[in-house]
């Protein structure tokens, strides 16, 4: 596998909380390939964001701690390295962009000053250079009038172009990996689809991997090349997209499909939507054995005493389910 | 369940619904601008139907809504309720009115008054509306409720916070139901809520409807969940209604350029199902200074130089399915 990039083997990472500990993210393997985009899906509180903060040593230990587990970095294990070393790498090799481009671009600085921050801390350039940069990076996410709109600030811009400049932002310098976290959840439909549109255009012109957490199945559909399925701090299903849609083996997967109303189809009205029972567990306890078993109508005794290995399939599907 | 095209009975009427919001600035505090939130809105909900109103953030969808129930004042316009004219109704026969409408809000953490268990939340209405005469009769009522929207009767000494979102949106449903209403506004009622959640819930809104004959006026962005749920949808961009019809009709063929777009938007979960896009360029104008003539005419794939001058009409392209544009349809 000489082409991996990025290779999660059993991570682990818990926090510590009053009550005991919470296992937001619980044993979970995922790889990246160089180029390509994988999609991370799963409810609220399933970990996948846990799962990327973890990337970027982004959490806050504590409470949090990594409790077992390498995340390797073209080889390299990130867990042992310091702030310093990490820095090297944030936005340089892997950069990420969030869910609520308002709250994650600072209101008192221009965007200019944002992005031209990042690249001169990077790049070793002279602060002219740098806001040059930044400019071009804005023209590049298609704002209109980047040399004047660089010394707005965030407050100026609507939450699509805001998304612009935080893609903007982490591809300043040219990273191998961009996890993209929920980038298009605050946004209206036509927003969404620009947006999805640009990193498309980018990930063409930049050649970077992408990995983007979401919970909307659509996306996934329309945007990823291999999908993982997250429940409860678990991976439950991997898969290339066209396996996963066409032929879900676990059963939370299969729920997760099924749930959602489709607009391309005639049959919608009549039909009842197939919804899955209950609701997702708490990680402080999580249940033994699999931890969907008290949501899935195919439980038997057997799945409430062990937690079931992801088992290959088919050619790069695996699944977790004893069925 | 095939619905009826020209519903036998209109339960609801909207005619031509204002609603500005004025911007203050300055010193004094004057009345520097005016936001058109709501721009001339009509429609007409039928008895045991479901109206579906979609479109994106800021285009009057809520603000009509709550301007239904007399929750915002309209700034003009009519609306009417079984034959009665609701925008010139006084206290006591807005109280009224209030027990044959309901809304169930979008946010099930910020609608529940966090110090009051359950039992009060839902008990509340009853009381207000004098439905139940004792503290018994009251009590069995609230299970009866709770039992209704799918809860265990020992949720009535539980407080909101005890409960996850889908729940709590359960609970916000009971609420509504204690009075018996005839018309629910839901107002984004599953948008907080995760797919297989917002499932239960959906299939919960359509039982109910059929065992207590419901309408509904269902406002949401999501247009996939719209689609499934509405028998006839009313799209609305910048504070007026672009376009109306049948749900299927609708989505197999938008007369409206900007339902086009909005539906071609739809990320389809289904990676074999490949369409052609149409993409928008830029935002959504500010509605403070709306584009003159047709609000979609700066977006507009098919605009032409008298779209700036002239509003369009909603007009009856074909039977049951209207649009507002000048060269469409």
């Amino acid at each position: 596998m000489a082409d991996t990039l990025l290779d999660i083997r059993g991570l682990k990472t818990w926090f510590k909380v009053e009550d005991g500990m919470v296992r937001a993210v619980d044993g979970v393997d995922l790889h990246i390939d160089r180029g390509e985009t994988v999609g991370v899906v799963g409810e609220s509180g399933c970990g996948k964001t846990v799962t990327a903060r973890s990337v970027l040593k982004l959490i806050d230990m504590p409470p949090g701690r990594f409790e077992a587990g390498q995340i390797l970095w073209q080889g390299r294990d990130l867990i042992p390295l310091d702030q310093g070393e990490m820095n090297k790498i944030r936005a340089r090799e892997i950069a990420i962009i969030f869910q609520e481009p308002m709250t994650s671009l600072n209101p008192v600085y221009t965007v200019g000053d944002q992005i031209a921050e990042v690249i001169a801390l990077h790049q070793k350039l002279s602060p002219k250079q740098a806001m040059a940069g930044a400019a071009e990076m804005l023209r590049l996410v298609n704002i209109p009038n980047p040399q004047k709109r660089v010394h707005d600030y965030p407050h100026q811009f609507s939450g699509g172009m805001r998304q612009r400049v935080m893609i903007a932002m982490a591809l300043s310098c040219q990273p191998k990996l961009l996890i993209a976290d929920e980038p298009t959840t605050a946004l209206d439909v036509t927003i969404q689809a620009q947006i999805l549109e640009l990193m498309h255009e980018m990930k063409d012109k930049f050649g970077m991997a992408i990995m983007l957490i979401t919970h909307a199945m659509g996306v996934v559909a329309e945007t990823c090349q291999r999908v993982t399925v997250m429940y409860a701090g678990k991976v439950v299903e991997e898969a290339p997209v066209e396996a996963l849609f066409a032929d879900p083996r676990h059963p939370y997967t299969q729920g997760l499909i099924r749930s959602i109303p489709r607009i391309d189809r005639a049959v919608s009205r009549q039909a009842r939507l197939e919804s899955i029972q209950g609701t997702v567990p708490s990680l402080l306890n999580p249940p033994a054995g699999c931890r969907f078993a008290a949501r899935c109508k195919y439980a038997m005794d057997i799945c409430t005493q062990g937690i079931p290995p992801l088992k290959e399939v088919a050619p790069g599907h695996r699944v977790a389910c004893v069925l | 369940m095939n619905a009826p095209l020209a519903p036998a009975e209109d339960l609801l009427k909207v005619r031509d619904l204002r609603k500005r919001f004025a911007v203050r600035g300055g010193i004094f505090s004057r009345t520097v601008d005016q936001v058109h939130a709501v721009d001339g809105v009509s429609f007409e909900i039928g008895k045991g139907e479901t109206l579906g109103l979609v479109g994106e953030s800021g285009c009057g969808k809520s603000t009509t809504g709550r301007c239904i129930l007399r929750l915002i004042e309209p700034s003009s316009g009519e609306v009417w309720f079984q034959g009665n004219n609701v925008t010139r109704m006084g206290g006591d026969e807005l109280q009224k009115l209030r027990r044959d409408m309901q809304i169930i809000f979008q946010d099930p953490y910020a609608s529940l008054n966090p110090r009051l268990k359950v039992g009060a939340i839902i008990g509340e209405a009853l009381t207000i509306h004098k439905l139940a005469p004792t503290q018994k009769a009251m009590e069995d009522r609230v299970v009866q409720l709770l039992e209704t929207v799918g809860l265990q009767p020992d949720h009535m000494h539980r407080f909101p916070h005890e409960f996850s979102g889908g729940q709590r949106q359960r609970i916000g449903i009971a609420r509504a139901l204690a009075v018996e209403p005839k018309l629910i506004v839901c107002d984004e009622p599953v948008s907080a809520l995760d797919v297989s959640i917002q499932a239960q819930v959906i299939n919960l809104l359509e039982d109910l409807q059929e065992e207590f004959g419901l309408t509904y006026l269902f406002i949401a962005h999501d247009l996939s969940v719209v689609e499934h749920i509405s028998t006839r949808v009313a799209v609305m961009y910048l504070g007026r209604v672009v376009e109306i019809a049948p749900s299927r009709e609708l989505y197999d063929n938008p007369l409206h350029p900007y339902t086009e777009a909005l539906l071609s938007a739809v990320p389809i979960p289904d990676p074999t199902v490949k369409r052609k896009r149409i993409m928008l360029q830029g935002d959504v104008p500010n509605p403070i200074r709306p584009p003159s003539g047709c609000h979609f005419h700066t977006r507009c794939p098919i605009a032409r130089p008298d779209c700036a001058q002239r509003v369009p009409e909603l007009r009856e392209s074909k039977p049951g399915h209207w649009v507002s544009c000048h060269y469409s349809g």
